[in-house]
């Protein structure tokens, strides 16, 4: 009798360990972040209480992402998911469906100041009258307006307040804090932008990501005409961009972290327009880069374009 | 427009229009013979396997160096040498057979080159960094390619005549001279020089293309092997700058555009080229064909 009652202790015991565990583990918030800007944005806000781990990492195209067993793994695991939204994470429906997370999932860009994508082949779906929730037709790259990277800190804090109640003051503290220094980046660089010449606020880049950056700061983003990171570039297109540089007189042509600068760098010594650097669109450069962090890309790309339109 | 604007303009109006021009009659020229050597040597897809052997040098290079084209040049060499010399030595020391010796080397080596691109931990599409396109060819590049052009040329006139003998009588040479080896390996040693410049130039599809499609179009209009090699760079060169310009008029990228100009020539030399075409053939009786 004495080993049976043993045994059902040991059972008991065990299972009380195995049912003990998840509730230590609950003590570091699991978060999932799907690219690395929301990453460094859920650690900032996540501070010591929570371990994150961005999907798309440092440099990586979120564009062309494919999902590693790995990721999968970390995703069942997740407490809370942090996603971009508005169709930017195409391929996370299907991860977090595959990886069976049932969790709450943070839509940061949630109540941001979106923008009606712009089509470049010349139909205006901006006077559809649609608002933002048709999330088909919104920029999903809000997070270049400083603005919307304060509604990004506090969705993520809401949603971590609702997975782990008991740190709501610690991480609103945390959202505070951060959304000052995103405040105090913004006041300290609007009046530089402002001061740039009206006639040198024309720009080129290969990746149309900076909507958003264009309408905080009126500066008029011009893409490559017809040319994306998937196709090969033709004659006729290089010659298009080159005349449309010299005929609208753009200023300044950027290099991007995530595509061929080979070409651009073509058209600036053909047109003599200034290679204005990199600026970081859709990634974090890495550790030793100088966008590791939200907030530095942001200083990185201002002070970029500051430099480029100014000289 | 008139025909010489059609022709002339855009390569007057874009400078980047003449670097593309000049880079691929660079390449034609160096490029364009070998592709004969290697079309009479039946070596025709080794041009391809090599392209794909070289990516580990290429790879390393640029992970090292950023983007360094000399350093991303040498390192495609190095290995495409390596497995050029090591699919050589195994074919003549073993029972594996030149192709299938080159296969195995090629896929290892093409394995490696995909585990270092990995390795660099991010999804960046590096193979869009390392293969150039004929768009984008900057002065260093086009120093590249040119330079090769003219190593290749000049090397070849230097062993023209022992390679000759080599493709159609190994054992001849080797009895009397024993130099077959070193002739084969110089002429792979090009071979590798040329691709390497051209990929990271100009893209796969272009050094590879430039390389068998006029060579094999050369083959229905001459016989002797120096002749083949001025049809071949006649051609290349006509594909060159048809496909070119076709890029620019018609909107079409550029690099499939001159590979398929270069391809239209090669099936018009299938079906009405004056040697062993599919007319000639049809022409005469049915025996007796060269």
């Amino acid at each position: 009798m004495t080993t049976y009652k043993a045994f059902i202790l040991a059972i008991v015991t065990t299972l009380a360990f195995f049912t003990h565990l998840p509730v230590q583990a609950a003590e570091m918030l699991r978060v999932v972040a799907s690219f690395s800007i929301l990453a460094d944005m859920a650690k900032r806000v996540g501070g010591d209480k929570a371990t994150v781990r961005a999907l798309v990492g440092y440099d990586g195209d979120s564009h062309v992402y494919q999902p590693s067993p790995d990721d999968a793994k970390a995703v069942a695991r997740a407490d809370v998911m942090v996603i971009n939204g508005l169709k930017f994470e195409g391929w996370l429906e299907r991860l977090i469906k595959s990886a069976e997370y049932e969790g709450p999932v943070v839509v940061a860009t949630d109540g941001a100041r979106l923008l009606e994508v712009e089509d470049d082949h010349g139909e205006d779906h901006s006077k559809t009258g649609q608002h933002s929730h048709d999330h088909g037709l919104s920029d999903p790259h809000a997070w270049h307006d400083l603005r919307n990277a304060e509604v990004y800190v506090r969705n993520i804090a809401r949603g971590f307040s609702h997975a782990d109640p008991g740190n709501t003051r610690f991480y609103g503290a945390n959202a505070d804090a951060y959304v000052m220094e995103i405040r105090s980046l913004e006041a300290e660089f609007r009046p530089r932008i402002s001061a740039l010449p009206a006639d040198r606020r024309r720009v080129i880049t290969t990746h149309g990501a900076f909507g958003y950056f264009a309408r905080a700061y009126g500066i008029t983003f011009r893409a490559p005409v017809g040319m994306s990171t998937e196709s090969e570039a033709s004659a006729r297109d290089m010659a298009k961009l080159v005349r449309q540089i010299q005929k609208e007189s753009i200023a300044a042509v950027f290099v991007e972290n995530i595509t061929d600068g080979r070409l651009l760098r073509q058209i600036a010594t053909e047109t003599g327009a200034v290679i204005g650097g990199t600026l970081y669109s859709d990634a974090l450069s890495g550790l030793d880069g100088p966008a590791s962090t939200y907030l530095d890309m942001m200083r990185h790309n201002l002070r970029t374009i500051i430099g480029a339109l100014g000289s | 427009m008139t025909p010489m604007e059609f022709l002339i303009d855009p390569f007057i109006e874009f400078a980047f229009m003449r670097r593309a021009l000049a880079a691929s009659l660079a390449i034609s020229v160096g490029c364009a013979p070998l592709g004969v050597i290697l079309i009479l040597r039946r070596m025709s897809l080794t041009g391809d396997a090599m392209t794909h052997a070289l990516l580990p040098g290429v790879a390393v290079a640029f992970l090292l160096t950023g983007f360094s084209l000399p350093a991303m040049v040498l390192g495609g060499f190095i290995t495409g040498l390596t497995v050029a010399w090591f699919s050589g030595a195994v074919a003549r020391s073993t029972v594996l057979r030149e192709d299938a010796s080159l296969a195995a080397f090629y896929l290892i080596s093409l394995a490696l080159g995909v585990l270092i691109v990995s390795s660099k931990g991010s999804s960046v599409d590096l193979m869009h960094v390392l293969f150039g396109t004929v768009l984008a060819v900057d002065d260093t590049a086009l120093f590249i390619v040119a330079t090769i052009a003219t190593l290749s040329v000049l090397t070849l006139a230097v062993i023209y005549r022992a390679l000759v003998v080599e493709c159609f009588d190994p054992t001849f040479l080797a009895s009397v001279q024993g130099r077959g080896a070193l002739v084969h390996m110089a002429f792979l040693t090009l071979l590798v020089l040329n691709l390497v410049g051209g990929f990271t130039a100009l893209g796969t599809l272009m050094v590879v293309g430039i390389m068998m499609l006029p060579a094999a179009a050369a083959r229905f209009w001459a016989v002797e092997v120096g002749r083949l090699m001025v049809w071949s760079v006649a051609v290349a060169v006509v594909a060159s700058v048809a496909g070119l310009l076709v890029s620019y008029h018609a909107g079409l990228p550029s690099g499939p555009a001159i590979i398929l100009s270069a391809g239209v020539i090669c099936g018009f030399s299938m079906a009405f080229g004056p040697r062993g075409s599919l007319w000639t053939r049809w022409r005469t009786a049915p025996h007796f064909v060269r």
